[in-house]
């Protein structure tokens, strides 16, 4: 009978002590670790919403889902991929990383860490639950245009709206921590012009955050206040402005695709000298690059509603706007690749996913230009054209970025080296599944295809069929690389400290596995070179 | 229709007379090429608008290729190059002011040469003055009105393609989702402008082959215009996410030569006025249930069926369902309220505008009188009259 009370309390000791380790936890590197298994759980999540849509769009006609639980998975599908896959993802790299790079022993605020992070489950949670409630999941877009989103809106758009406000908290609060790391915490002699530029860029990203996210709080607030307290801001019968509210949310939206694809930007950075072995070419035009693209990000979002019915010196100020960012954004294409020019490359898989996110963002740069020209715009405008280009900018570019980075930095993390072998395989087939998924919608969308239908006409069908074979295609091959990270979690060939051999670095300084805690003493910098 | 010149120059390039003039090679390459080319790109349209669109995007197209010939060239080459077994030894540069300000310049240049045709393009484009016609279109879930300013016509234009091609149950006809009841006229050559404008949320008016797209918003009256120089139809769809049935709002516009657009205004006058008398006549007949309900049905399949479902069960919490409903089997003038006008805020729109007193007593008489309904009352046009 004891015997059998005590072997009954020996688990649950251990499950609570799991437990309060993970919720209690202030260490960055846990915190790291949390966000980025969260954000690979909300990936499958909101790939596998992909993937039921492309079922159905396999053929015109309806077949598995209906329009009206199409509308719900679509605007989930881009919600949780935005918010809870690509964003979590870059602050858990941010958590684990950036004090390892500027010789921090923790990020600055370890409690606000603990809670900005414990926010984001139950964000998700209460997001993904009004898939379940009466009148369905949110079925307006992620764009959540009004008044689709107010007066049409479902009941469960208010639970939507407390998501977004939690995620909301949970990016300013990030974003605060990584200021005042970065500003507070780098080690003795690294002065801002020789940090990394993973950190560079995500100290632009935090600021970033904490300009746009309060607006689209605002935005959803408006809502919330238009649905239920008998304001009229988006309501045109009330004498509000339906296109206020585009206007509003796109000037959080934009600022926010390139919080999307800055710390890819870093992470290349980081990559491409270490397996080039050679140093980062222009590291100040880099810096200076990024601060520009942050910038202009600000002005530029008119450019998602030229049919709106903009007056012409808009239409041409924003056109003129966007097709500038194409300058900084060409001299970071141009240093990376003088970056490898003359190197000694190898190509393992931190420097394919690299190279693959230099080339396939940039063909969605591509895209972006000539979306940018306004008169065509009026053509590709809402068209699979435009899901072809966003989706090449956040794959092959957010994720690809992400994945490289956990190639690159998982050996530190866990002690031991992914196969290398199963690496390559994963990003050859991602990548031929990436194109096989994405390249076709240019032509659909060319040809006419209107985006976020669940069903469309004859022309049609060919690509969308390629597509979807595509898309299973690609998702099957993420399932790989779930288990490759597991795998090598469990198990491998030892890493060494320096991991690659081209590496510099303070990260490459500390054990591997790092320690949970580093950097106790803080580390000097010469004035030896920044990389 | 508008690709045919495209398709001729393709069967020039026939592969018999490519083979005989020994250029086999080249032609089987350039064959498919030229037949893709005409899948994969942009379509032209017809207007002089669309052709110096799908020039612009040409433009910025081959630019585009260009750079990247250039940019991923040289990625390519030197992964080739400076591989670790080629080139063990790196070098050590990591600066060149020089190279730097040219990458910079050189982008600069080329997007001010794209800007010039897209600036004078857009200024056309954005030239709404001296129209010769004016329509106004309003978007509302999930149909186009069509109103002529200048001739007193206008008309709801709905999707024709029939829910059994959508489900499945009948093989797809060649335009499928691309069909309406009532196509929007035009005439050629004129200069037509559009008012466009959304009865509740926003929609998005496209008509590819014309490159007008303009955003119907509520509250809001945008402008755009085309000037067709060729008769023929031209289909599009909604482009804005606009609920349930975004996908199912198709446009269609029939260009027709002048003179048969006017003989087509002449006859949607008579057929107005005709539709007057018949409204008269309606009200003054005593109307029999035998004879509503097949009425009744077909505006129930084609008007509400895709929010209320044929057996009249709705669909969730969202749509209700009729069969047993509170109103349906209520007291009948909150059922005719409901109908005629709508519910503020929800997706249950007023009728009254878009349908006749008798397809509104018709309907009204099938719903309280189907499925397990069976209040035995019937609703006359007169009172449907009467209420408006
Ligand atoms: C766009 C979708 C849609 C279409 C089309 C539509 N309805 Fe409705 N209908 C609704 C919604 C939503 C409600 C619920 C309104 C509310 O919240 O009270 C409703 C409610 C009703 C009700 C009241 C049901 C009840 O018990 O509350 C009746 C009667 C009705 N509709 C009849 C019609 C008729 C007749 C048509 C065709 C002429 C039609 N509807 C077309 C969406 C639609
Ligand atoms: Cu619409």
């Amino acid at each position: 009978m004891v015997a059998h009370v005590e072997t009954g309390h020996a688990p649950r000791n251990r499950f609570i002590a799991f437990a309060s380790r993970w919720l209690l936890t202030t260490n960055h590197k846990e915190i790291g670790t949390l966000y980025l298994c969260l954000s690979f759980g909300l990936f499958f999540i909101a790939g596998a919403m992909a993937m039921m849509m492309r079922i159905e769009l396999f053929e015109p006609g309806i077949q598995v889902i209906d329009p009206l639980i199409y509308n719900q998975v679509l605007t989930l599908h881009g919600l949780v991929m935005v918010f809870g896959a690509v964003m979590p993802a870059f602050v858990g790299l941010a958590n684990w990383m950036i004090p390892l790079m500027i010789g921090a022993p923790d990020m600055a605020l370890p409690r606000l860490n603990n809670f900005s992070f414990w926010i984001l489950p139950f964000a998700f949670l209460i997001l993904l639950s009004s898939l379940f409630m009466e009148g369905g999941a949110p079925n307006f877009g992620w764009t959540f245009y009004a008044p689709l989103s107010t007066t049409y809106g479902p009941p469960s758009t208010d639970f939507f709206i407390l998501g977004v406000h939690l995620m909301g908290i949970s990016s300013i609060l990030g974003a605060i921590n990584i200021i005042v790391t970065i500003v507070n915490l780098r080690a003795p002699g690294m002065t801002y012009m020789k940090m990394p530029l993973f950190v560079w860029t995500w100290f632009i990203t935090a600021f970033l955050l904490i300009m746009v996210m309060p607006v689209l709080a605002g935005c959803v607030t408006m809502m919330l206040t238009d649905r239920h307290f008998g304001t009229s801001f988006f309501e045109a019968a009330g004498g509000g402005d339906p296109v206020m509210f585009q206007h509003i949310f796109w000037f959080f939206g934009h600022p926010e695709v390139y919080i999307m694809i800055l710390p890819g930007f870093g992470i290349a950075s980081q990559i491409i000298p270490t397996f080039a072995r050679k140093k980062l070419f222009g590291y100040h035009s880099m810096v200076y690059a990024t601060a520009a693209i942050a910038f202009l990000s600000f002005i530029v979002w008119g450019h998602h509603m030229f049919t709106t019915g903009m007056p012409l010196f808009a239409e041409l100020f924003f056109m003129y706007a966007t097709m500038l960012i194409a300058v900084p954004t060409g001299v970071k294409v141009f240093n990376w690749v003088a970056t490898m020019w003359r190197g000694s490359m190898t190509f393992e898989t931190p420097m394919l996913f690299a190279i693959g996110f230099v080339m396939m963002f940039t063909i969605g740069g591509f895209s972006g230009l000539m979306l940018a020209l306004v008169p065509a715009d009026v053509q590709y405008h809402d068209t699979y054209f435009v899901v072809a280009h966003f989706h090449y900018v956040l794959y092959p570019g957010a994720i690809f970025g992400t994945m490289a980075a956990v190639y690159y930095w998982l050996p530190k993390w866990c002690g031991n080296m992914y196969d290398e072998r199963l690496g390559k395989i994963h990003f050859w087939t991602a990548t031929f599944a990436v194109n096989l998924t994405f390249f076709p919608m240019h032509f659909t969308g060319l040809a006419g295809m209107p985006r976020r239908i669940p069903d469309y006409s004859m022309q049609f069908a060919d690509f969308n069929m390629v597509s979807s074979v595509g898309s299973w295609l690609l998702g099957l091959t993420q399932v790989l690389f779930l288990y490759i990270v597991i795998k090598t979690v469990r198990g491998g060939e030892k890493a060494t400290d320096e991991v690659w051999e081209g590496a510099e670095g303070l990260e490459w300084t500390v054990p591997s596995p790092a320690p949970l805690h580093t950097f106790d003493t803080p580390p000097v910098i010469g004035d030896g070179d920044h990389r | 229709m508008q690709r045919s010149p495209d398709r001729r120059r393709c069967d020039s390039l026939s592969p018999a007379r490519a083979l005989k003039s020994g250029l086999a090679i080249a032609a089987l390459c350039v064959i498919p090429c030229v037949s893709i080319a005409d899948a994969i790109d942009m379509r032209p349209g017809v207007t002089e608008l669309s052709q110096r669109i799908q020039q612009i995007h040409h433009m910025s197209f081959w630019v585009c290729v260009v750079v990247g010939i250039v940019v991923f060239g040289a990625m390519f080459y030197t992964m080739f190059a400076h591989s670790r077994s080629r080139n063990p030894e790196p070098a050590d540069f990591s600066e060149n002011t020089q190279i730097e300000i040219i990458w910079t310049v050189i982008p600069v240049l080329i997007l001010v040469g794209m800007a010039i045709p897209a600036t004078s393009a857009l200024r056309d484009i954005e030239n709404n003055e001296d129209s010769d016609l004016t329509i106004v279109v309003t978007g509302s879930q999930w149909k186009w009105h069509y109103r002529y300013l200048d001739a007193p016509i206008s008309f709801y234009s709905l999707m024709a393609t029939p829910q059994e091609q959508v489900q499945n149950l009948q093989p797809k006809g060649e335009f499928y989702l691309l069909d309406v009841d009532n196509p929007l006229v035009l005439p050629t050559n004129k200069k037509v402008r559009f008012l466009v404008t959304s009865d509740d949320v926003i929609h998005s008016w496209w008509v590819p082959d014309l490159a007008v797209k303009q955003d119907a918003i509520p509250g809001f009256i945008n402008e755009a215009w085309a000037r067709v120089p060729v008769t023929g139809v031209f289909r599009g769809q909604c482009a804005e996410l606009c609920g349930l049935d975004h996908a199912y709002m198709p446009v269609v516009v029939d260009v027709r030569p002048e003179d048969e657009f006017d003989a087509w205004i002449e006859e949607q006058r008579l057929a107005a006025e005709l539709a007057g008398e018949a409204a008269v006549a309606a009200r003054a007949k005593t109307w029999t249930m035998d004879e509503l309900l097949p009425i009744g049905e077909e505006v129930f399949v084609t008007h509400c069926a895709t929010c209320h479902e044929r057996d009249g069960e709705g669909q969730g919490a969202k749509y209700p369902a009729l069969n047993r409903g509170v109103i349906t089997t209520g007291p009948i003038e909150g059922h005719i309220d409901q109908v005629m006008n709508g519910k503020a805020g929800t997706e249950m729109q007023a009728w009254a505008p878009q349908l006749s007193d008798l397809e509104i007593a018709a309907v009204i008489t099938y719903e309280r009188n189907s499925w397990d309904n069976a209040l035995g009352d019937i609703v006359q046009p007169l009172t449907i009259y009467e209420a408006r």
